[in-house]
C-alpha cells in the first residue's frame, strides 16, 4: 500500500493562490494603494501632517498583512480593528474630548475667527463718503490676469474719478483712464477673490468693495486691542473683556457677545447635567418612564413574538410559509414612515383607531394614553422580529431532548415550560439585551409618534412619553442653537446607565445558563 | 415653513429594535471613500487667479430649479462656473457645519430668521444694499434681514400667514374671531362642515401660527426698543397682556368652543380645508396650490381682530433672502452673484412661480398684481404683521411656547401654565425668571424654587 503524498501543513488559505486569486490580490492591493496617493494630495496640500501620517501608517499595515502568506491572523483581524477604530472607538473618543468643552453654535471656532468676524460685521461706510461706481483696471501693458489691481473709483454724484492702486496702496485722483486697462467682467471676475480681501486706506477707512461694480470707504466699529484683551466699540464706547473661561467677550455688566470662540470647560457640561434645576428636575421622572419604556417594549414584543412562533411551529399546521410572510411585514415596512402613520392613526378626532372602534380617546393627549399609545406603536413594529428570532431558536431546538421528556412522562405543557422555553430563553437572552439597549436610545419611535408629549402645563420641557435621548435633544438642540458639548456630556451619563444595566443582566444570564446548562 | 421645522430634525435611524444590517459597514465604507474624493475635489478652486471662477450655490429643492437660468447667465457674463445645489434637508446646520470646515458654499439662500445664529458663528458677511437696491425693494423685507443695523442679506421673497375662507361656505369676510366663529358654529350646526376652523395646533402647539392670533389678541414676545430692534430684555410672555390673549385661546379651545383642537396639526390642517370639513383656515401662501388643486373657491384676508380688542396685531412676516458665506472662496463674484440675483426681475418672477410668495422686488410684484392676485392679498394680510425676530433669543421661544399653546387649548388654566412657560424661557435666555413674571396675582411658584438659576 503506498501512502499518499502529504499536502504541505498549514491553514488551506496559505497554500499558493491560483492565477485568478493573484490577480484579484493585485488588484485589490493596487486599488488600496491608489486611494491612498489619491488621499494623500489633499493632505499635503492642507499641510495635515498627522492624518498623512495616518494614512501612510494604514497603507503600510495593509501591505505588511497581506503581501506575505505567512500572516494568517492578521488578515483577518485588520479590516475589523479598522473598522473599529474608524466607526467605534474614534467617534466615542471624540464625544469624550468634545464633553469637555464648550463647543455649540456661537462656539464653534478659534478666539481669532470670532474677533475677526465680529471686527468684520461691524465695518460700515464712513459718513460722508460717497458710494463708488467700481471699475477694475491694469495699468497698461501689465496682464489682465495678474497685473496689479487698480480700482477704478466714480463719484456717482460728481462724476470724478479717482484711482486706488493696490501694489502701492495709495488712492489718487485719476484725471483719465489712458493709463490704465479697464478689465472684461470675466477678467474681473477671477480677480474676486483678490479684490475681496484688498484693503487700500482712505482716509479714516480703508476702500472696501462690494460686489464687482461697488465699492466704499468702510471702518470697523469695533476693535480689538490684545494688550488688554478687550474689545471695543468706538462708537458706543462700549468695552467687552474676552473671557477665556466661557469662551466669549462680555462687557461688566455681563452683556455678552453672541460670537464666541470654543474653549475648554473641563467638568462644567457635567456639572451642568447634575446642577442645572431644568436637567436635574425631570431626570428622575424620564429616567424611570425611560427604563419602563424600554423594558416593557422588549417584554411585549418577545410575548408575543415567542407565542406567534410557538403557535406557528405546529409540523402539521398548513400554509405556514403564508403566515409567515404576512407576519413579517411591518418588520419590512419603513419605520420611519410607519411611525408617522400611527401617529396620525392616534389622532383624536381624525384617526382611524377611534373611528374604527368607535372610540373617544384622546390618546396622545392623556400621559397614560400616549404611553400606551407608543408601547401599542412598539409592540406592532417589534413583535416581527422577536417572532423571526424565536422561531429560529425554537428549531434550533433538539428533538431527541423533547422526545426523552416525552418518554420520562412529561405532558406538552411541561415539556415547554421546562425543556424548550429555557433553552429558547438562554440562546435569546444576549439578543434581548441589546434590544432593550437599543430601545433604551429609540429616538424615533418617540420624536415621529408623540414627540415626547403630551406636556403637562406646568412643564414645557419634559413631556410625559420624553425619553432622556427625546429630552436632552430638545435641551441641547432645541434652544439657542446646538450645544454639542452639553449634549455629548449627556451621552456619555446615557451611555453609562445603559452599559450598567446591560452588565447586570448579562451576569445575570450568565447565572441562568450555568442552571439550565 | 415652519412646519417643516419639527420633523425635519430627526436623524436617521433605524427603528426596529436590534437591527444591525451588515450593509452598514459597506455604507460607511463607501462614505469614508466619498468623503476622502470630496476633500481632494474641492482643493485648489481658490487661489490661482487663472482658474475658471466658481460661484456654489445652496439651496431648498424648489428654490434650487427656479435658479437655475439665472445662474446660467450670469455664469456666461462672468465666465463663472455656478453651481446651484439643492440641499433639501437641515439647509441651515449643514452651513453652518461645512462653514466651519471650509468646505461650504458660496451663497446660501434661506429665511431671515436663520441671521442670528449664522452671524453668531461667523458664517456669513453683510450684504451692503445701496440706495437704489433699498429703494426697490419692499421696506419690510429690508428691515427683515436687518440684524444688529447692519443688512445680512438680499430680501426676494415674504411670506406670513393669513385667514383664507371657502367663499363657497362663507362669501362674506369677517371682521372679527368671534364673527368667523359665529359661522363656523352656524355650519357646524346645519351640518355643512365637521370643523368650525382649521388652525394648525397639534400635540406640541404651533407658535408660527398661534401668534397670528397671539397678537391680535394683545400679547406680543419681544419687545422693541427705540430703533424698533428687538430688545430679549423684554419677554412679552409674562405680561397681563399675555395672560388676556391666551385666555381667548383657551375660550376657542377644546373646554370652550372647540374652534382651536390640538388633533388639528401641522400635518393635516391643510387637507381639513381643502376637502370641505372646515370653512376657515390659517396658512401661509404655500397653502394655496393645495386649495386650487382641490377646486376650493377661496378668499384671503388678514386674521381678524378679537372683539374688544385694538386690532393692532399681525402675523410673523418671514422672508426669504440669498447669503454671501462668510467663508466665500471668491467673495466678490459672490456679492455680484447675490446682489443681481436679488435685483433682477426676471429671477424674481421665475422664484415666484416656482414656489408663489410675494416677492420682496417692487417690480415683480406688479408683474404679478393681475395673474396672481393672491400675492398682494397675502402681502396686504401682514400689512400690520411683526418681523419674525432673528435674534437667536427667539429660537428658545417657539417650543415652549407652542407646548403652552398647546396645554391652554387643551383647557390647562392660563395662569400657571403663563408662568411656567415664562419661567423655562427666562431661565434659558439669561432672565431673572422672578423679574419675567410681570403680572399682578400671579400664582405663587414656591414649587420651583430654584428654576431657572443656571
Amino acid at each position: 500500500m503506498t501512502v499518499p503524498p502529504r499536502k504541505p501543513l498549514g491553514n488551506p488559505l496559505g497554500t499558493p493562490l491560483g492565477s485568478a486569486g493573484v490577480l484579484a490580490k493585485a488588484l485589490l492591493l493596487g486599488l488600496a494603494l491608489a486611494l491612498a496617493i489619491w488621499g494623500a494630495f489633499p493632505l499635503v496640500e492642507h499641510r495635515d501632517w498627522l492624518a498623512l501620517a495616518v494614512l501612510v501608517a494604514a497603507t503600510v499595515l495593509i501591505f505588511w498583512g497581506y503581501l506575505s502568506p505567512r500572516r494568517i491572523p492578521a488578515k483577518y483581524l485588520l479590516p475589523g480593528t479598522v473598522f473599529l477604530i474608524a466607526f467605534q472607538v474614534l467617534p466615542i473618543l471624540y464625544t469624550v474630548s468634545t464633553a469637555f468643552t464648550n463647543f455649540g453654535d456661537g462656539h464653534r471656532g478659534s478666539k481669532e475667527s470670532a474677533i475677526h468676524s465680529i471686527e468684520e460685521a461691524s465695518v460700515s461706510p464712513v459718513p460722508g463718503t460717497p458710494d463708488y461706481r467700481l471699475n477694475l483696471a491694469v495699468p497698461q501693458g501689465s496682464s489682465p490676469a495678474d497685473g496689479p489691481l487698480v480700482l477704478v473709483l466714480t463719484d456717482p454724484a460728481t462724476g470724478k474719478e479717482r484711482a486706488a492702486r493696490a501694489d502701492t496702496g495709495t488712492v489718487t485722483d485719476l484725471p483719465s483712464r489712458a493709463t490704465l486697462t479697464v478689465l472684461t467682467d470675466p477678467q474681473a471676475a477671477r480677480r474676486g477673490a483678490e479684490l475681496a480681501a484688498l484693503r487700500i486706506a482712505d482716509g479714516p477707512g480703508h476702500i472696501r468693495t462690494e460686489g464687482l461694480e461697488r465699492a466704499y470707504v468702510g471702518a470697523p466699529a469695533r476693535s480689538y486691542d490684545a494688550s488688554s484683551d478687550t474689545l471695543r466699540d468706538a462708537t458706543t464706547g462700549t468695552v467687552w473683556k474676552a473671557d477665556g473661561t466661557t469662551g466669549t467677550f462680555v462687557t461688566d455688566d455681563g452683556e455678552r457677545i453672541s460670537s464666541g470662540w470654543r474653549v475648554g470647560v473641563g467638568l462644567g457640561n457635567f456639572a451642568d447635567v447634575l446642577t442645572n434645576p431644568t436637567i436635574s428636575r425631570y431626570f428622575g421622572q424620564t429616567l424611570l418612564w425611560n427604563i419602563a419604556f424600554a423594558v416593557l417594549t422588549v417584554l411585549i414584543t418577545f410575548v408575543l413574538g415567542l407565542f406567534v412562533a410557538l403557535s406557528l411551529h405546529h409540523p402539521r399546521m398548513r400554509g405556514r410559509w403564508f403566515y409567515r410572510a404576512l407576519l413579517i411585514l411591518p418588520y419590512a415596512m419603513p419605520a420611519f414612515a410607519m411611525l408617522m402613520v400611527w401617529a396620525d392613526m392616534f389622532n383624536k378626532d381624525f384617526g382611524l383607531i377611534n373611528r374604527l372602534f368607535g372610540l373617544d380617546v384622546n390618546w396622545l393627549g392623556e400621559p397614560w394614553t400616549a404611553r400606551a399609545a407608543v408601547l401599542l406603536v412598539q409592540l406592532w413594529m417589534g413583535y416581527p422580529y422577536m417572532f423571526l428570532v424565536a422561531t429560529g431558536a425554537l428549531q434550533a431546538v433538539p428533538d431527541e431532548v423533547k422526545e426523552a421528556a416525552r418518554v420520562d412522562g412529561a405532558g406538552r405543557w411541561t415539556i415547554l415550560r421546562k425543556v424548550t422555553l429555557p433553552l429558547v430563553l438562554v440562546a435569546l437572552f444576549p439578543l434581548l439585551i441589546a434590544s432593550f439597549a437599543f430601545n433604551f436610545n429609540n429616538f424615533n419611535a418617540i420624536y415621529l409618534t408623540t414627540a415626547g408629549g403630551p406636556f403637562p402645563p406646568d412643564s414645557p420641557m419634559a413631556g410625559a412619553t420624553d425619553l432622556l435621548i427625546t429630552y436632552t435633544y430638545r435641551l441641547a438642540f432645541g434652544g439657542q442653537g446646538a450645544q454639542y458639548g452639553l449634549a455629548a456630556a449627556i451621552s456619555l451619563f446615557i451611555f453609562v446607565i445603559v452599559a450598567v444595566i446591560s452588565l447586570v443582566s448579562f451576569r445575570r444570564a450568565r447565572a441562568m445558563e450555568e442552571v439550565n446548562g | 415653513m415652519n412646519e417643516h421645522r419639527a420633523r425635519s430634525r430627526a436623524p436617521d435611524r433605524a427603528a426596529n429594535p436590534g437591527l444591525r444590517r451588515p450593509c452598514a459597514l459597506g455604507a460607511a465604507l463607501l462614505g469614508a471613500v466619498l468623503a476622502l474624493t470630496g476633500c481632494g475635489g474641492d482643493a485648489g478652486s481658490g487661489g490661482s487667479a487663472s482658474a475658471r471662477p466658481v460661484v456654489t450655490v445652496w439651496a431648498d429643492d424648489q428654490r434650487a430649479a427656479a435658479l437655475k437660468d439665472f445662474a446660467r447667465t450670469f455664469g456666461e457674463k462672468y465666465g463663472a462656473r455656478v453651481s446651484v445645489q439643492a440641499v433639501s434637508k437641515d439647509l441651515q446646520t449643514n452651513f453652518v457645519t461645512a462653514s466651519q470646515a471650509g468646505e461650504g458654499p458660496d451663497v446660501v439662500v434661506g429665511a431671515n430668521d436663520w441671521i442670528g445664529n449664522l452671524v453668531q458663528n461667523g458664517a456669513i458677511d453683510p450684504v451692503r444694499l445701496s440706495t437704489s437696491q433699498r429703494d426697490s425693494l419692499e421696506p419690510r423685507a429690508v428691515k427683515a434681514v436687518t440684524f444688529n443695523g447692519q443688512t445680512y442679506g438680499m430680501p426676494y421673497a415674504l411670506e406670513n400667514v393669513a385667514l383664507i375662507r371657502n367663499t363657497a361656505l362663507v362669501p362674506d369676510a369677517p371682521a372679527t374671531i368671534e364673527e368667523a366663529v359665529a359661522v363656523g358654529q352656524r355650519l357646524k350646526g346645519e351640518g355643512k362642515v365637521s370643523e368650525i376652523m382649521s388652525v394648525p395646533v397639534g400635540q406640541a402647539g404651533d407658535a408660527y401660527h398661534a401668534y397670528a392670533l397671539y397678537s391680535q389678541a394683545g400679547g406680543y414676545l419681544f419687545g422693541r426698543d427705540a430703533q424698533g430692534e428687538y430688545n430679549p430684555a423684554d419677554l412679552g410672555l409674562g405680561t397681563e397682556a399675555s395672560v388676556r390673549a391666551l385666555e381667548k385661546f383657551r375660550a376657542l379651545g377644546e373646554k370652550g368652543v372647540g374652534a382651536l383642537k390640538r388633533t388639528i396639526g401641522p400635518d393635516n390642517a391643510i387637507p381639513t380645508f381643502t376637502t370641505g370639513k372646515a370653512p376657515f383656515l390659517i396658512s401661509g401662501p404655500w397653502a394655496v396650490p393645495d386649495i386650487k388643486k382641490a377646486g376650493i373657491a377661496y378668499d384671503i384676508q388678514a386674521v381678524p381682530r378679537f372683539e374688544g380688542t385694538g386690532g393692532k396685531g399681525g402675523p410673523f412676516i418671514g422672508v426669504q433672502a440669498f447669503y454671501v458665506a462668510a467663508k466665500a472662496k471668491n467673495k466678490a463674484l459672490a456679492q455680484e452673484f447675490v446682489a443681481q440675483a436679488g435685483g433682477s426681475e426676471r429671477t424674481a418672477i421665475a422664484l415666484t412661480e416656482a414656489n408663489p410668495r410675494p416677492p420682496a422686488l417692487k417690480a415683480a410684484l406688479a408683474h404679478f398684481k393681475d395673474s396672481n392676485p393672491d400675492l398682494g392679498k397675502f402681502l396686504a394680510a401682514g400689512a400690520d404683521g411683526v418681523i419674525q425676530p432673528a435674534i437667536p433669543q427667539m429660537n428658545v421661544v417657539w417650543d415652549p411656547f407652542g407646548k403652552a399653546e398647546a396645554a391652554i387649548i387643551g383647557g390647562a388654566p392660563v395662569r400657571s401654565t403663563v408662568v411656567s412657560l415664562t419661567r423655562a424661557v427666562a431661565g434659558q435666555i439669561g432672565l431673572d425668571p422672578d423679574k419675567a413674571v410681570r403680572f399682578a396675582g400671579a400664582p405663587a411658584t414656591t414649587n420651583h424654587p430654584a428654576a431657572g438659576k443656571d
